[in-house]
């Protein structure tokens, strides 16, 4: 089991999810540039979070005409589990492998904060670890998170149970007061039909330790590693 | 050579005196052209030259057993042990904030980023020291500021982890805007920018240069006035994204040895950073050719190329013939580098463009050939005093606490540090709200404390007893953690100096200053001095003496750290050291009489030292379960902030201080040397001999526990009451 993460100018979160990976949770980890078309042998690719190419012109937009990004759309479709964090939700985004866009947060300001978020689906390799409607905390970090799609999207994401994480409340009421940025439905993570891509604006890789005030993020990277295993990559 | 002779016009736009004008005519023996008078203007601007502070600067401390690098490169650097240098430093952009408050904070951050960098260091925390007029008036300021912070900050992945906003209506037409960044390197690959090594070549990497902030180090040198939002040009437009890529790049430096020195182009651009790295060295000079400098626009003139402040450049020092490898590094990260000349052995800074020499001027005259200013300094009329037995007494202390609560400088910052990512790095232990902010050194079990301070109140009713106050606060703070402080870095932001009594207050607060650090035995080891911070030129607009302290404290086991909350219920809540009548400038005053008055809390350095001897020791030993400073606002807020941020109450016995004491000094006084701590019932009789050991007065307030703070039969609060007071200021 072996984790890529994709490093664009302007990622920052690249060296956090590599410190989880690593040092945390003693697993194999793979930096990828993205000038390189190659995702050498990575069972599980993180987009991670940050200002990829300044996020200049719109989140994301730049970003997915990146070598790597050829390679990795390739790989999600043929089932590979791609995991996109905050920028690299927004990334997934405008590359088509996720529906819906990331827009500017309601609030018209940056949010950095902890969040609550319940579970929707425990039967996907990142959340496997998780109970059935778990409330986990995860901050979130981002000025442009408030998820958007058209309503038959919407629609069809409810339908087809592809919503996996939505804010709510401590207690796990989906309430319009936890929504922190005025994401349709409280939206906060959404995967594909399949379910092998996952686009996320909290952060798990900061909540891995409990010095840093949590431990439920490490729950998704350890049910990758367990995942992993049950997932063909065809 | 006359000063008539000259084009009178011409040196007030390079803000040169014709005193000034005439020493360089002596010096060179002959006259400057334009490019040369062009540069030694801004050289020999008060932003760069410190002349009218560095025979002031020279009494502050800044030696002991930790400090690898003090005062006079990028950043000061100290030893944290396990092989590690924590290098900080903390840096004004005042003047640009306040013409467009959101550049001007942004490329605040970019340029003490680049300090860090500068020294091989990776920036791990940034810190912001604020203060404004009052809201709502100074709203465009403050929402502006905060944004660009933000923009910068949150862009380039660094953490914002702690500092502090104030609002006093001095500040209306001068906005502070400090701005501190930390950052780790290994001991033994700490940079210095240093021209060394004749035949080395200059590299400029980076941004393209422009004709953006030319003149920006004389404008910051001079008062503010009615033509300033002229100077607009003058404000530099930061690019967050760009400076990502050079700080990454130079990271990667660390993988050759290539690299002699590495220095940030800032205040007066490529004339300040070549003239900078060649002073550092005995002897030695450069030729820049402007010619191979790589341009943002056409026209630019040799002047243009020499002054630009455009942001996010870097100016590195390399081998001679190892040009190729440097360059790649930062071709990788698609930044541009371009040899723009070499490092010689003539101790001249000599400027061709193409073939033609456009300016040559000794390397000395330009770092140190100011004329020192020596001013004499006159002590204000005295400040208004306070009579206390004129002072109405305290009728409610429980509603004096809600508005004191709710009030614009003791208020929750929640609303602003949201806006700031101050987790990414994965490494605040401690995050902003607390008394300073925690760090942890990954790899080792090290904790980083940070904290910024200065009650400025307190410097403008006595800048001496001011600034040894703000040290106090700021090694409080980072006690308060657990954490031993360790090392301060200084910024010094005041008003016109040529008026006698700010020059007073200049003497008076660096003369605190370094004995506050002296008795504590904390090194400044980087600063930065602001002046001019008025408009018009009649004193009704200065600011009150602003004498920032970004401190630095090592806690050898971040497991081992000290928040402000309450834990748990059931626990003795005390209060650490002695309560005295100590009003005068205090927020009580402010928010509840409308008065600013009086002087400062006495302080007794020695008995400072005591009580952080007491709070470590207690700490080391496990007796304490919370810590948490006692400064503005008094033991009333610094309790109520212990209960809201612990989400715990408590109760207690009425407050009956004892005579002379009043019972509003009990409550709100500010008497400094204060902690609220709380321990266990079964650590009790320890605290006790611990407190007699060291001579400091321990009272027990009362008893964690509940959902409300009350002292019996005096008032009750509910902990929601006071949240909501608190919370309510400054989120919309």
């Amino acid at each position: 089991m072996k984790f890529g993460v994709v490093v664009f100018p302007g990622t920052w979160s690249d060296r956090d999810c590599g410190w989880v990976i690593d040092q945390v949770l003693g697993g194999q980890l793979q930096y990828l540039w993205h000038k390189d078309a190659d995702l050498k042998g990575c069972d599980c690719i993180i987009l991670p979070g940050g200002f990829a190419y300044g996020d200049y012109l719109r989140t994301g937009a730049i970003a997915r005409f990146a070598p790597v990004m050829e390679k990795v759309g390739e790989f999600a479709d043929r089932g590979g589990l791609v995991w996109g964090i905050c920028n690299g939700f927004q990334i997934l985004c405008e590359a088509g492998l996720l529906p819906g866009a990331l827009i500017r947060n309601a609030s018209m300001e940056f949010r950095c904060e902890w969040t609550n978020l319940v579970v929707e689906r425990n039967d996907l390799p990142y959340t496997s670890r998780c109970a059935e409607l778990e409330v986990i905390r995860v901050p979130i970090s981002h000025g442009e998170g408030s998820y958007f799609a058209d309503p038959a999207t919407l629609s069809r994401l409810e339908q087809n149970g592809q919503v996996v994480f939505r804010y709510c409340d401590a207690a796990g009421r989906v309430a319009p007061g936890a929504n922190p940025n005025g994401s349709l439905h409280n939206i906060a993570g959404i995967t594909n039909k399949r379910g092998n891509v996952l686009g996320m604006m909290p952060h798990p890789e900061r909540c891995s330790e409990p010095e840093l005030g949590g431990t439920d993020g490490l729950k998704l990277f350890r049910s990758v590693v367990e995942s992993t295993a049950r997932v063909l990559v065809s | 050579m006359t000063v008539k002779e000259i084009d009178e016009k011409r040196l007030r736009e390079v803000a040169l005196t014709p005193h000034e004008y005439r020493v360089i005519v002596e010096q060179l023996k002959r006259q400057p052209n334009a490019v040369e008078l062009g540069m030694l203007g801004v050289l020999w601007s008060e932003h760069c030259s410190y002349k009218t502070s560095k025979a002031l600067l020279r009494r502050l401390p800044s030696s002991g057993p930790a400090v690898l690098q003090g005062p006079g490169e990028n950043a000061g650097a100290v030893d944290i042990g396990k092989g590690w240098a924590a290098v900080f430093k903390i840096e004004s952009h005042n003047h640009p904030s306040a013409i467009e408050p959101y550049q001007g904070a942004a490329t605040g951050v970019g340029g003490i980023i680049r300090d860090v960098i500068a020294m091989g260091a990776r920036p791990i925390a940034l810190l912001d020291s604020l203060r404004f007029g009052p809201l709502p008036a100074s709203q465009h300021h403050f929402e502006g500021v905060v944004a660009g912070i933000g923009g910068y900050g949150n862009c380039i992945g660094i953490p914002t982890v702690a500092g502090e906003v104030y609002f006093e209506d001095c500040y209306t037409q001068n906005p502070i805007v400090n701005a501190m960044c930390v950052g780790l390197v290994a001991v033994d690959r700490l940079m210095r920018a240093r021209a060394e090594g004749t035949g080395n070549t200059l590299l400029l990497v980076g941004a393209d240069t422009g004709r953006d902030g030319i003149h920006g180090a004389s404008f910051a040198s001079v008062e503010l006035d009615e033509s300033s939002a002229e100077r607009r040009p003058a404000v530099q437009v930061g690019n967050p994204f760009l400076e990502k890529c050079l700080l990454e790049a130079c990271m990667d430096l660390a993988h050759t040895d290539a690299v002699v020195g590495i220095q940030d182009l800032g205040a007066a651009g490529l004339t300040s950073s070549v003239a900078e790295c060649a002073g550092r060295v005995a002897g030695a000079g450069a030729r820049i050719d402007v010619s191979r400098v790589p341009r943002r626009e056409k026209g630019m003139t040799p002047y243009d190329v020499m002054l630009s402040e455009s942001q996010e450049r870097m100016l590195v020092v390399v081998q001679r013939g190892r040009e190729a490898e440097v360059e790649s590094i930062f071709r990788a990260w698609d930044l541009t580098s371009a040899v723009i000349g070499e490092v010689t052995d003539d101790g001249l800074l000599t400027i061709v463009d193409g073939q033609k020499e456009v300016a040559r001027l000794p390397v000395g005259l330009l770092t140190d050939g100011a004329p020192l200013r020596r001013l004499t300094g006159v002590a204000p009329p005295a400040r208004p005093t306070l009579e206390l037995d004129r002072l109405q007494p305290l009728v409610d202390p429980g509603a004096s606490l809600l508005r004191m609560l709710a009030s614009a400088n003791l208020s929750s910052r929640r609303g602003i540090f949201r806006r700031y990512d101050h987790m990414v790095g994965d490494s605040t232990v401690i995050p902003p709200g607390g008394d300073a902010a925690l760090v942890r050194v990954k790899g080792t079990r090290l904790g980083l404390a940070m904290t910024t301070d200065c009650n400025s109140r307190y410097c403008h009713l006595d800048p001496n007893l001011g600034a040894q106050l703000a040290v106090a606060e700021a090694a409080r703070n980072i006690v308060a953690t657990g954490a031993q402080p360790l090392a301060v870095t200084d910024c010094l932001n005041l008003a016109n100096p040529d008026r006698p009594e700010v020059y007073w207050e200049l003497e008076e607060t660096i003369a605190g200053l370094a004995q506050a650090c002296r008795v504590l035995e904390l090194p400044i080891v980087s600063g930065n001095v602001s002046l001019y911070n008025e408009h018009g030129s009649g004193g009704e607009s200065a600011i009150y003496p602003t004498p920032v302290i970004g401190m630095i404290g090592l806690l050898e086991d971040y497991g081992r750290r000290l928040e402000a909350g309450l834990r748990n219920e059931g626990d003795f809540v005390l209060l650490v050291g002695s309560t005295h009548n100590d009003l005068g400038g205090s927020e009580y005053l402010k928010v509840e009489h409308g008065l600013v008055a009086g002087r400062p809390p006495a302080l007794d350095l020695a008995r400072e030292r005591a009580t952080h001897k007491l709070i470590l020791e207690a700490a080391r030993a496990d007796l304490l379960r919370s810590a948490h400073d006692c400064a503005d606002g008094g033991m009333l807020v610094a309790l109520a902030e212990c209960c809201m941020l612990g989400g715990i109450g408590v109760r207690c016995p009425a407050l009956k201080p004892e005579a002379p004491v009043r019972t509003d000094s009990a409550f709100f006084g500010e008497s400094p040397s204060r902690f609220i701590v709380s321990v266990q019932s079964r650590a009790m009789p320890e605290m006790q001999t611990l407190a007699r050991r060291h001579h400091i007065e321990i009272s027990l307030i009362g008893l964690a526990g509940g959902n409300v703070i009350e002292f019996e039969g005096q008032f009750r609060v509910s902990l929601a009451e006071m949240r909501q007071a608190w919370e309510g200021a400054l989120i919309k």
